[in-house]
Order: structure tokens, then C-alpha cells, then sequence
């Protein structure tokens, strides 16, 4: 387990400076933020709202030696792996989605040491992440005791000093870098998202340095117009980058459903041929391209249309 | 044709999980199986059943034939009353809201410890499993957890390899030892039967009998001593009601239709 640094990170905070300040920029110049051995918090959950604009990036840039933390980790942890960009998860559960079974190259790289799991539960991570947002070295919960994830990762117990309960500590976790997708933000970093936000904010409101990408960059008058569905506000926003369709193949809430189809396709990649599956999958998804519309145009305007019909099916009427 | 007619083990286990949840109880249900056991309750007998998936989702409907294959997707809030994130959801559970909590087992001990994280040793595993998810939370923090899952030896072991979710851990006392002091385990469903904890001991005891099934054949998938009540009842098979209705809602009325009319043309 990491040293918890509650007091440093609350320096950071304090020194960083809050300028109000146009912080649009390319995602690859955002990313390049992201240095070797951070760790680095990726937002959304599983296939939702993962900001794989921001992911891709990042993978571009070939980094060493990271640790991801993201309570349900989806393949984008294994496209980490395979570059040799990864040697740590802190996740509650790793895979592609229910339906491809087990992920090989997770497997592969845990299994013979290569990478770490520091696997915690759902709510652990998510009061991790919250103890880190809070400003506080540890959240009491009653969740984990008795098990061996707890023995596991050296979990300590506190007493209720008014009721003397034994309570599990969960240590807080405050990343270097917190990526997040959402659905509108203005240029000074204030966040909007629509549906359910995951653990977004914590994560955010805990990491030293936060990177947005927004389907739609918009005025603060149009924040204005809606501030309670602002989840983020500016002074707590350092980058911030234009990425319509900046979760696909992953869905966005109301906007895009999953492309569940390029799931298939990456899942026999890595059934057939495990870690050289999932480089392959870099060099033709990712490096192949200049950027990430390069992605989406090699998607097709059809196809992303078609899961944009899809969402907008499931929505409130 | 078995006693369950043309059931699967899948919904055998299903609709009698379906049959334990009562109404104006809220249940805290993981995708697949246990939502469709919860939605099929919801049609049937416990119409105000309130459903909570860990994505943030409260109160959610399904749309038939259209069913989410994670709790963080959009399938999954459909009709959904309240959306907020995932640690306030497990945050109502720790305050005591969620009745009933759904769990599977990739490995499930004599006293209702579930393993999801490793097949071997955490330092040489054979099997590195994706890992707890929300289970150990559900199993930690729901006011009833129902344990689901096929009847298999290699699944009902005596010891599991590693404890994601701790059951009644070494038996008696020593879940509330440990600080579990909120949660209880409820029933274990499978597709040979249904079993309890034995209140004393807390280790797994028999109850009742799927359709057609012998206490033999169960202790033959069953890879402990088990305990065997005192009364062991005979459960129901599923009705035709029940069925089409689970079939309505996993594949959608028209494919459920089409697959009844060439069952019976079989």
C-alpha cells in the first residue's frame, strides 16, 4: 500500500495556483502532463463514460512504469500492459465486460508477476478515492472486515472513540493524475456531466492534476444556464480537451451506446493471440492515426450514428 | 423431459430465487440472473420490489429483449427514478436500506465464504479471477445476502482458496468477531436446491429440493459434510407464467413467442 500523503497533496493543492485561464488543449499536450511512475485515476466505470480519447493519448506517449487505479477496469488496463506502460492496478475488478470471460493479457501479466493487483472492494476504492477529495488520511467503513482482501493489503482497523466499534480504515488515495470524460465544459474547466457520475468527482477533487475531455466545449453562460449539473468547477480543472466522441467504443450517458462489436473483435484479438493481440490492437487502432479523430473516422460516420440512434432509445421521455 | 420441463438450470435457480423476494423490500442486484429474477418478482408478487444496481441506478426498469451486460450502462437505468454515483449506492447499503443482496460464486464454502479472486494462491495463482467487484461489499454491508449459483462440486468447496466475501467465515461467532456486525447470509439457490445456514453453527444446511432431485444427488455436487434439515421440502417447478415471463424479459416478446411456438411444434 502507498504511503498516504494526505498533507502533501493539500500543499500541492494550496501552491498550485487557480487562475482563471482558457485551459483548452490537445489531448496529446494534456497527457504529456502524465509522467513515468504516476498514478494515474481513470474515470467512468467499466465500458461507461471512459475517457479513451484521453487513454489513447496516453498510450501514444509510451509511458513507463504507472500505476491505474479504476474501480471496474475494462481492456483499456490490458492495452497498458501490453506497451509496458503499467505496473500496478488498484481496481476492484478487471476484465473486458461479463460476456468475453477472463482477460488473458491481465492474467498473463498478474499471474507471473510482471504487474501487481492491489484489488480492493467497490466501496473501498470509492471511499479512497472520497477520503482523498475530503482532504482526510482515512475514511471509516464497515465493509472488508474479516476478509483476505483486507489481510491481503494490510488493512488496518480504527475504534470509535465514542462508541468503541471496530471499523475498517481505508487509507486515502490521492492520484498524480485523474483523467475524465464528460459531456460539456467551458474553457475554464467547469464540468457538466448527464446520467450517473460514477466516482468522477472524488477522483478528481483528490488528484494533484486533472485533465477533462468533453463531448461539447460550450460558454459559461451555457453552464450558467444549468449549474446543478455541474460536477466539476473550474479552479479544480487543469486541462481541458474537445473529444466529441471521446469515450467511444465505450458509451456515453444519452449520447452514444457501446460499440460492443469492436469488444468482440479485441476479445478474439487476445483469446488467439494475448499480448500480441493487444499490441496489435495499438499499432492499428491507436498509433495508426494521428490523433483521435483519425479513430473515428476509421470507425465511420454510419456507425457511430447507429449507436448515437441507440442511446437516444434508452433515454427519458 | 425432466421434472422442470423445458427449464433450464438457469431459470429453475432464477425463478425460485424470484419466489423469495417479497414485496415493498428493496434489492440490490447484479446484472444477468439476478435481475431477471428480480424483474420476473416485480411482475409477479412484488410489485413495489424497488431495484438498485451499483452503477448509481435506484428504482430501475427493464426494457424486454434490451438487457444491460453491466450495472454501469444506460440498459441499465432504463426507467430508473433516481441516478447518483456508485459510492453513495454502496453508502445506503452500509446504512442498512438494501433488504436483500444478490451474489454468484465462482467458489462458495460450508460456510458461505465466496472466492472470486484467485484459483491456487494469491503468490502463485493457477487463475487470476477480474476480482471482487461490489460482492464483498453486498455480502458486507445488505441487510439478506441470497447466494445463486449451479451445483457443482468444484464450486461447493469445503475451504475456498481465498476469502473475497466473507460468508459466516470459520462458523459461530466469528463473522461479528471480525466487525461484520451488519448483514446476515439468507438463502443459497441452485439448481439442485435451496439451503440455509444452520443458526448455531452457521454452516450450510439443506432445506429443499428442486423437482425431481434427490438429497443424494445433491451431496454427490456438494464437495463438504453438508447438513440436512430435519424437513427437507420438495420446491416447485417454475409455472408456464413464470417462464414466459423471464423469457419475455430476456429476449423480448417477440423472440420469446417465436421460441414457444417452435417448442411445441418440437
Amino acid at each position: 500500500m502507498e504511503q498516504v500523503a494526505v498533507l502533501q497533496a493539500r500543499v500541492q493543492r494550496e501552491a498550485a495556483g487557480r487562475p482563471v485561464v482558457d485551459k483548452r488543449m490537445t489531448a496529446e499536450a494534456a497527457t504529456a502532463l502524465i509522467r513515468d511512475g504516476d498514478h494515474v485515476a481513470i474515470g467512468g466505470t467499466l465500458y461507461s463514460r471512459t475517457p479513451m480519447a484521453l487513454v489513447f493519448a496516453l498510450l501514444r506517449h509510451r509511458r513507463r512504469h504507472l500505476a491505474v487505479s479504476r474501480t471496474l477496469a475494462c481492456y483499456e488496463i490490458e492495452l497498458f500492459l501490453a506497451t509496458g506502460a503499467l505496473d500496478r492496478i488498484v481496481a476492484s475488478w478487471v476484465g473486458i465486460g461479463l460476456p468475453w470471460g477472463l482477460p488473458p493479457v491481465f492474467r498473463h501479466y498478474v499471474e507471473t508477476g510482471q504487474a501487481r493487483y492491489d484489488e480492493w472492494s467497490h466501496l473501498a476504492l470509492g471511499l479512497r478515492y472520497k477520503a482523498g477529495a475530503m482532504g482526510v488520511p482515512f475514511l471509516p467503513t464497515l465493509t472488508m472486515l474479516g476478509s483476505d482482501l483486507a489481510r491481503t493489503l494490510d488493512l488496518q482497523t480504527v475504534t470509535c472513540p465514542y462508541t468503541g466499534e471496530q471499523l475498517a480504515a481505508v487509507p486515502a488515495l490521492n492520484p498524480d493524475v485523474a483523467l475524465i470524460h464528460a459531456h460539456r465544459a467551458d474553457m475554464f474547466g467547469n464540468v457538466q456531466v448527464d446520467g450517473y457520475r460514477h466516482m468522477d468527482v472524488d477522483m478528481a477533487r483528490a488528484a494533484r492534476t486533472v485533465i477533462v475531455s468533453a463531448e461539447e466545449i460550450v460558454s459559461t453562460e451555457e453552464i450558467a444556464a444549468r449549474p446543478d449539473q455541474t460536477m466539476l468547477p473550474h479552479f479544480t480543472v487543469d486541462a481541458v480537451v474537445a473529444a466529441p466522441y471521446g469515450a467511444y467504443p465505450h458509451e456515453c450517458y444519452g449520447r452514444y451506446g457501446p460499440d460492443l462489436e469492436h469488444f468482440d473483435a479485441y476479445a478474439r484479438s487476445v483469446r488467439e493471440d494475448g499480448t500480441v493481440g493487444a499490441l496489435r490492437y495499438v499499432e492499428r487502432n491507436v498509433d495508426a492515426h494521428a490523433d483521435f479523430a483519425g479513430f473515428l473516422a476509421a470507425a465511420g460516420p454510419g456507425r457511430l450514428a447507429a449507436l448515437g440512434a441507440d442511446a437516444a432509445e434508452l433515454m427519458p421521455r | 423431459m425432466s421434472a422442470n420441463g423445458n427449464a433450464t438450470p438457469e431459470e429453475v435457480m432464477a425463478i425460485t430465487a424470484s419466489r423469495l423476494l417479497a414485496d415493498h423490500k428493496v434489492v440490490f442486484a447484479g446484472v444477468g440472473m439476478p435481475l431477471l429474477a428480480s424483474a420476473v418478482a416485480r411482475h409477479l408478487h412484488a410489485p413495489h420490489l424497488t431495484i438498485v444496481l451499483e452503477g448509481g441506478i435506484i428504482g430501475t426498469s427493464l426494457r424486454p429483449g434490451r438487457l444491460p451486460i453491466s450495472t454501469n450502462e444506460m440498459r441499465a437505468a432504463y426507467g430508473a427514478q433516481m441516478l447518483t454515483d456508485i459510492t453513495d449506492i454502496f453508502l445506503y447499503a452500509q446504512r442498512g436500506y438494501f433488504d436483500y443482496g444478490f451474489l454468484g460464486a465462482a467458489q462458495v464454502d460450508m460456510y458461505g465464504n465466496i472466492n472470486t479472486s484467485v484459483i491456487g494462491s494469491l503468490e502463485q495463482p493457477r487463475v487470476r479471477l477480474p476480482g471482487t467487484g461490489g460482492a464483498n461489499d453486498i455480502i458486507s454491508l445488505c441487510n439478506e445476502v441470497m447466494i445463486v449459483t449451479a451445483h457443482e462440486r468444484r464450486r461447493f468447496v469445503e475451504r475456498v482458496d481465498y476469502v473475497t466475501s466473507p460468508g459466516y467465515l470459520s462458523g459461530g461467532d466469528s463473522r461479528t468477531r471480525a466487525g461484520l456486525v451488519t448483514g446476515r447470509l439468507g438463502p443459497v439457490v441452485t439448481d439442485l436446491a435451496l439451503l440455509d445456514f444452520e443458526p448455531a453453527s452457521k454452516r450450510m444446511r439443506l432445506r429443499g429440493l428442486q423437482a425431481g432431485v434427490t438429497v443424494g444427488q445433491v451431496r454427490e455436487q456438494t464437495g463438504f459434510d453438508l447438513l440436512v434439515s430435519e424437513e427437507v421440502t420438495e420446491l416447485r417447478p417454475p409455472s408456464a407464467q413464470e417462464l414466459a415471463i423471464y423469457r419475455d424479459l430476456r429476449d423480448g416478446p417477440a423472440v420469446a413467442a417465436a421460441e414457444t411456438v417452435a417448442a411445441g411444434s418440437a
